[in-house]
């Protein structure tokens, strides 16, 4: 008898996630933290976290923390890694701060080639302030400020993250994962493994963009959150790898 | 040691290298960039960091990513640009972290004009950025104290864990003058109990200026007011010429703080009675001394190259008991010295007319 | 004989176990939790379970914390 499964030891022993019922922050959390530990790198981690549910990271991992202003984690990741080039360096954020206010430095910073490694939330939503739209919010979809639905006339067209970022000529890996089953919780693990992998070999910059649910501002049950992710969010959001300069 | 004729901007950039800046981040814009380019030469070959940044939203915030890791990082700006610059000073307080910004003034508000001006006094002193908060201002008004102050600013910052700027303008920042590159005697601050270098053996550390606590919150937002007020008892500096006796008071700030000793000189050589005051920490300003010198002196000139920013300090720390007029420009040249004179004979009016 | 430890007081209620394990030995149980709903409960009276860890890769919680093969 052998143990197959345990939590990271990035995660305090006594975490309690603070996110609501299914919100899938909390496996994508736990796949960093395993990530991190497999590359054995916890005690020299630095973490840049800005504003939204993906700042709670800081009440969960047992690691150093650095708060950011909305948007510019990626820049204070940069700031970070140059003056410590010798720590490991990531960010962990949502679409609307990664992809919209964030956006100028997310990309600067992938194409920089900066040796940190980030991690982009994409539910589609601005889920801590209630459900507005987001850069992501698919055409149609309802929010609080998108009442009947977002329209490409009048709102535009949802962002495609995970491919800009791979057209930086600094990005090292750049992916796109989903969490609505276990099939894809694996790969979506596989992926940012490999993000980190990249930066602590001096690749350059490692991006996953993951497909995660907000079942509370969708106003779904967790099992419909998945199955919209798997029949909506996916035909608009192919998964796979767009970048990755370890497979020639 | 030997002078050398440099500009003020460039003296900015050597003098921080010199201080140990481990990181330097901007984004161009006259009339500060000379000290990226000089920067952007020597940091490199120093192996320190050194990114020529997207935006100064993005290069202040990398600055405060670095200043997290305890080691000194700097930036440089000026006027429009600084604006973008006040969100990362907000958090920059509220998270405690060292950091230097250079502000090079230009001229007026939007983009401004390239001219010499002071009318960031307000921007650099009482801040634009959200909260509760202060920020020490050292304002030199020669090249060699460009230097000096420099070093300071670096020193301050790591004292306190707060930002810190140096306030120079256009004519200040491209006038060569010469200066002396010495040793400063600044203690280096230790940072390794509270930067961020990895939980490597001790408990990890969480750097944020907010505090989901009530009470941790107000206690960190207490302990910053703590450091303003020891400010206030230990770092105030100004320079002062003929206060004494003097019947009319000169004060201004940085390059004007040159004209008003020149029209002093012209002014004492006619017989007048004048002296000079010039506040070199516009925060911590000079409260006490200027409030001891308005029991004797009762006509106060504050000369600015702005429309009235720094008089406001003035009439704070003198309380009523001097009369304050304010001369200056509302942007893009200096008052000279006759200018000055003039209106120091403006207000001794009568009892000089005749000697005139 | 694999089997899984449950942390029910880390359980939301959110049932994403249920449908991840492949022989349904995951199910509400009668105890309320935090959220005022049935926390699961693992039944494995005939020692089926795999030690697949589906249940354990889907929580989002970290009421799963181990499991054994």
């Amino acid at each position: 008898m052998q143990q197959v499964f345990k939590l990271p030891d990035c995660i305090k022993k006594d975490a309690k996630f603070t996110f609501c019922p299914g919100c899938d922050h909390g496996v994508a959390l736990r796949l960093l933290g395993d990530a991190i530990d497999e590359c054995g790198v916890r005690e020299d981690t630095i973490a840049a976290l800005c504003v939204g549910c993906s700042v709670f990271l800081y009440d969960f991992y047992d690691i150093d923390c650095l708060e950011c202003p909305h948007g510019r984690a990626t820049a204070e990741a940069t700031g970070i890694k140059r003056a410590r080039p010798d720590k490991f360096v990531f960010t962990y954020q949502g679409d609307g701060d990664f992809a919209a206010i964030g956006f100028a430095e997310s990309i600067y910073t992938a194409t920089r080639g900066e040796k940190v490694t980030s991690i982009c939330i994409n539910n589609t939503t601005y889920g801590m302030t209630g459900g507005q739209m987001g850069p992501t919010t698919l055409l149609g979809q309802v929010t609080t400020t998108t009442p009947f639905g977002r329209s490409a006339e009048l709102n535009g067209y949802p962002m495609k993250i995970a491919e800009h970022i791979a057209l930086c000529d600094g990005t090292a890996f750049s992916a796109r994962v989903s969490l609505d089953s276990v099939a894809n919780i694996i790969k979506a693990k596989q992926a940012i493994k490999k993000a980190c992998e990249v930066q602590i070999k001096g690749l350059g910059f490692g991006f996953v963009e993951i497909l995660s649910s907000c079942p509370t501002n969708w106003k779904m049950t967790p099992q419909e959150a998945h199955r919209h992710i798997r029949e909506k969010m996916i035909p608009v959001f192919p998964l796979g790898v767009f970048k990755d300069v370890t497979k020639g | 040691m030997a002078k050398t004729l440099i500009s003020g901007n460039k003296a900015i950039a050597q003098a921080a290298f010199d201080a140990g800046c481990d990181c330097y981040f901007s984004y161009p814009i006259t009339p500060q960039t000379a000290i990226g380019e000089y920067l952007s030469e020597i940091m490199p070959k120093a192996n320190r960091g050194y990114v020529c940044a997207e935006s100064e939203i993005a290069s202040i915030n990398m600055v405060i990513g670095a200043a997290s890791t305890g080691e000194k990082a700097m930036t440089s700006s000026s006027s429009c640009a600084i604006s973008l610059m006040q969100e990362g000073l907000s958090y920059a307080v509220g998270d405690q972290l060292p950091l230097v910004l250079i502000s090079v003034m230009r001229a007026g508000p939007g983009l401004g004009y390239i001219y010499p001006s002071q009318c960031d006094y307000d921007q650099a002193v009482t801040g634009g950025g959200n909260g509760d908060y202060r920020i020490p201002v050292l304002a030199p008004s020669t090249v060699q104290e460009c230097v000096d102050l420099t070093h300071r600013a670096f020193y301050l910052s790591q004292k306190y864990r707060n930002p810190v700027i140096v306030l120079s303008d256009g004519l200040l920042g491209q006038m060569m003058e010469p200066a002396e590159f010495v040793k400063y005697p600044y203690p280096e601050i230790d940072t390794s109990k509270w930067a961020l270098t990895g939980a490597k053996g001790r408990a990890p550390r969480k750097i944020r200026s907010l505090e989901i606590n009530e009470e941790k919150h107000n206690q960190n937002l207490q302990h910053i007011f703590d450091k303003y007020a020891q400010m206030e008892r230990e770092e105030v500096l100004f320079e002062e010429h003929n206060v004494e006796d003097a019947e009319v008071l000169l004060v201004a700030f940085g390059t004007m703080g040159r004209n008003i000793k020149a029209a002093m000189n012209l002014a004492r050589q006619k017989g007048l009675k004048v002296g000079t005051f010039r506040p070199i920490t516009l925060f911590p300003f000079p409260n006490k001394r200027l409030s001891e010198i308005a029991d004797k002196t009762k006509k106060i000139i504050v000369a600015e190259m702005n429309m009235g920013q720094m008089i406001k300090d003035v009439k704070v720390a003198v309380n009523g008991k001097a009369d304050v007029v304010h001369i200056g420009r509302p942007a893009g040249a200096w008052l000279d010295e006759t200018e000055i004179l003039e209106a120091v004979e403006k207000e001794l009016g009568g009892k000089y007319a005749a000697s005139i | 004989m694999a089997y899984i430890v449950l942390d029910t007081k880390k359980c939301k209620s959110c049932y994403l176990c249920l449908d991840a394990c492949p022989k349904g030995l995951i199910k509400k149980s009668s105890e309320t939790g935090m959220t005022g709903n049935f926390v699961v409960e693992f039944d494995d009276k005939n020692g089926e379970c795999l030690g697949c860890k589906c249940c354990a890769l889907t929580c989002p919680d970290l009421a799963i914390t181990e499991v054994y093969k």
